[in-house]
């Protein structure tokens, strides 16, 4: 939990991007399988069993409502889990404890413990700044800010400190552009402004900027909800990419997502973790009636 | 439909077209029915509304036509163009003083005021008397009523002029001498001509004259810079100018956006941004809206007991008018800018936080550059509203008359709407009636350019998403 880890983690990134075209090619062989298939995908790649965000115990009050009513979870490095469950759930609620967005939020308590790499991210001690540099959030509306392309996505770099010069910047900012998957369309006019891109690209931008601090988890709350049946897939197949790097988290009101992008999916009720599974398990023997009357759409 | 074919209200469930369509026609009817009402509604409110906002601009155009009818000749004023010749006879005072070999400073001290006081004996009118003769020979007979024609103040100016250059003396040079305020006003008939002698202000031979000069072009209507160029005067009205009031308010409109704007805005991203809601700054929230609506006479009162009982600040003095008026504005700044602290929207906030941008970086990069054309609009607005205000500036001794241009914020001076409230108030009345117009026209022109400014730079700022 230093500076140094995000520096290291940059520095892998690097080597990671040098392969590059082999990265796209990647990508491109997956292209055909966003195609709905509501059967969930066999597992993409080997689970690894180091946890990366545990929660024990975790309860988020607002105010005098409960919201979360205690949750113990395990999420595993580099694996794409996905939250569901219905509206006012808690799934949101939580997912925004993880880089303590909730700290924004007036009469928002937590309580309980939730630890990245086994550190308690509500010990006093612990600067949020670093915490949200190595957690980062993409949001349900697209929220570039109303600059150019290039500056939303120097912006973390250059905040942090972690570009040598201006061609390190660029560099950075071509490379999350291009795991983001709009460095092609974007590349001629990276001076234009981030707020005249289509919702889909939008979206994406913000990808790009969240990565480009190199975060070692994304959390995307309802990342596609505003967007067009194709700028999702494209987001869902940069998820898949991008888990090959990062733990990502992501909360989702479509079934279909979770089960397309997801390792693992938990589902949430009334501020209660139901259950949480492996993807294949959860969308067909689900332990739980809940989540079976919720996933074959009895309600929610 | 079928499958709901159990529940009672399907009953009549045999379908009759010839009912349905009956009952269609009974529906459109009915809405058709009260489509009228809603359409005549829509219109009456439409009518009421453009109604009003003719009567309004009726109003304006109605106010801004009669000042600038009122004001507009008063930028125009009577003068002559005489050829004066510095007769060295007349001006009889000697050569200037050179201070000899050997002299002390204080015996060439007491020479040179002694040459003044000669020059302030020279009869200068003569001078400017004669010159009208040479203009207009015909003027010998008249020479009594001559020196009631120009203001009076215009011997002086000559003065002056020798004064500053004694190389003037035996030369001839035209100058432009301003007419006297009582024959701007009779040759502009402000004035009933009708009225018998001893209600007139000049005598008869003198109004008699002024026509017969305005006719022979001798006397003309031409463009008074003096009214920009000089302060406000008593003793020869024709020669009042804004000057004074106009470098007062300009002080005080500094002082405000000095002192004002910096602690009004800081102020408010504290509390908007930083400070814990509690008790504590709900407190000062409600008292800041209060103190916006608290009269602005008030704030005279608090300025003349703080600044000039306590602190013992220079009366009269633009620095004390510009700290009341400081005072007066913040409510506002703080409230407008508060309210354009919360337009932007909270997703940009969310979008810096979640990169890890601190508060400070978040508020500093992103929150503060998207408000920043309404923090201007309300701050100019908040400027233009205290460059029109009268009432506090009465408290503080601003009301009186002041003489001379104020170089610094600490000098005596009044304000633009202070000298409008003076001029409208002088006894002097048919040519302060003109002279109030053109001092409302200026202060209405820079209101008008403040605002202009406020929307340009919102125009130029603002950032869409």
């Amino acid at each position: 939990m230093n500076t140094i880890d995000i520096t290291n983690s940059l520095e892998k990134d690097k080597l990671v991007n040098t392969e590059q075209s082999q990265f796209t090619d990647k990508s491109q062989n997956h292209g055909t399988s966003y195609v709905s298939h509501f059967e969930p995908q066999t597992s993409k790649k080997q689970n690894s069993t180091e946890i990366k965000i545990s929660a024990q115990d975790a309860h988020v009050y607002y105010g005098d409502f409960e919201a979360i009513k205690g949750i113990d979870l395990d999420i595993y490095k580099n694996e794409v889990i996905a939250f569901i469950g219905p509206s006012g759930c808690g799934k949101s609620t939580f997912l925004r404890t993880i880089n303590r967005m909730n700290d924004t939020i007036d009469g928002c308590r937590v309580t309980g413990k939730i630890t990245l790499d086994n550190h308690n991210i509500y010990d006093p001690n612990l600067d949020v700044v670093l915490l949200r540099a190595q957690v980062g959030m993409v949001f349900q509306k697209p929220n570039p800010f109303p600059k150019t392309i290039f500056d939303n996505v120097a912006y973390g770099p250059k905040l942090h400190g972690l570009a040598r010069d201006k061609y390190d910047l660029e560099e950075i900012v071509e490379n999350s552009l291009r795991k983001a998957g709009l460095w092609e369309e974007v590349k001629d006019r990276l001076n234009q402004p981030g707020t005249g891109l289509s919702g889909g690209q939008q979206q994406r931008l913000c990808i790009a900027r969240t990565i480009a601090v190199s975060p070692e988890v994304i959390l995307m709350d309802e990342p596609c909800s505003a967007l067009d049946p194709i700028a999702t897939a494209k987001i869902e197949e940069l998820i898949s990419d991008l888990s090959e790097q990062y733990t990502i988290v992501i909360v989702t009101h479509s079934m279909q997502q979770a089960a397309r992008v997801s390792d693992r999916t938990a589902y949430f009720h009334l501020g209660d973790l139901i259950e949480v599974n492996s993807t294949e398990k959860v969308f067909t023997q689900p332990d739980h009636q809940l989540t079976e009357a919720y996933i074959t759409g009895r309600f929610g | 439909m079928s499958t709901s074919n159990t529940s009672s209200p399907m009953d009549q469930n045999v379908f009759d077209p010839k009912a349905a369509a009956e009952s269609r026609e009974r529906r459109k009817q009915v809405i058709q029915k009260s489509l009228a009402k809603r359409h005549r509604k829509e219109k009456a409110f439409r009518y009421a509304g453009l109604s009003a906002v003719v009567i309004g601009l009726a109003f304006v155009a109605l106010l801004f036509s009669s000042i600038l009818a009122k004001g507009l000749p008063a930028f125009w004023q009577t003068s002559m163009n005489v050829p004066i010749y510095f007769d060295p006879k007349v001006i009889d005072a000697g050569p200037v003083p050179v201070r000899t070999q050997g002299e002390t400073p204080a015996h060439y001290q007491e020479r040179y005021v002694d040459w003044q006081t000669k020059m302030g004996m020279v009869d200068w009118d003569g001078i400017i008397v004669n010159g009208m003769i040479a203009k207009d020979p015909a003027l010998a007979n008249e020479r009594d009523y001559l020196s009631s024609l120009y203001a009076s103040s215009e011997a002086y100016r000559l003065r002056d002029m020798v004064f500053a250059d004694p190389s003037l003396i035996g030369k001839k040079e035209n100058i432009n001498f301003l007419g006297d305020a009582n024959v701007d006003v009779w040759l502009k008939g402000n004035i009933d001509r009708s009225l018998p002698d001893d209600q007139q202000q000049l005598e008869p031979e003198v109004r008699k004259l002024a026509d017969e000069l305005k006719a022979k072009g001798v006397l003309e209507n031409t463009f008074n810079l003096n009214l920009f160029k000089n302060p406000d005067s008593r003793s020869s009205p024709a020669i009042s100018g804004l000057a004074g009031a106009f470098m007062g308010s300009l002080f005080m409109m500094l002082i405000v956006i000095i002192i004002a704007i910096p602690i009004g805005v800081a102020s408010a991203i504290y509390l908007e941004e930083f400070a814990p809601k509690n008790i504590v700054t709900d407190i000062i929230e409600v008292n800041i809206n209060n103190l916006a609506a608290v009269p602005s006479i008030v704030f005279g009162l608090l300025g003349a007991a703080i600044f000039i009982g306590w602190m013992h600040l220079p009366l009269s003095a633009p620095l004390v008018g510009g700290l009341v008026l400081s005072l007066m504005t913040l409510p506002t700044v703080i409230i407008t800018t508060r309210a354009s602290l919360k337009a932007v929207p909270p997703s940009i906030r969310q979008a810096a936080l979640g990169l890890g941008a601190s508060k400070f970086q978040t508020i500093f990069h992103h929150v503060l550059p998207l408000a920043l054309p309404g923090i201007m609009t309300g701050s100019i607005i908040g400027v233009a509203h205290a460059l029109g205000e009268t009432a506090p500036l009465l408290l503080i001794g601003m009301s009186a008359f002041v003489a001379s241009i104020p170089t610094t914020p600490f000098d005596q001076s009044t304000a633009l709407p202070v000298q409008v409230y003076l001029w409208q108030g002088n006894e002097l009345r048919n040519f302060f009636e003109g002279r109030t117009a053109a001092a409302i026209i200026v202060l209405l022109a820079l209101m008008i350019g403040l605002n202009s400014l406020a929307i340009w730079l919102r125009k130029k700022f603002e950032v869409r998403w």
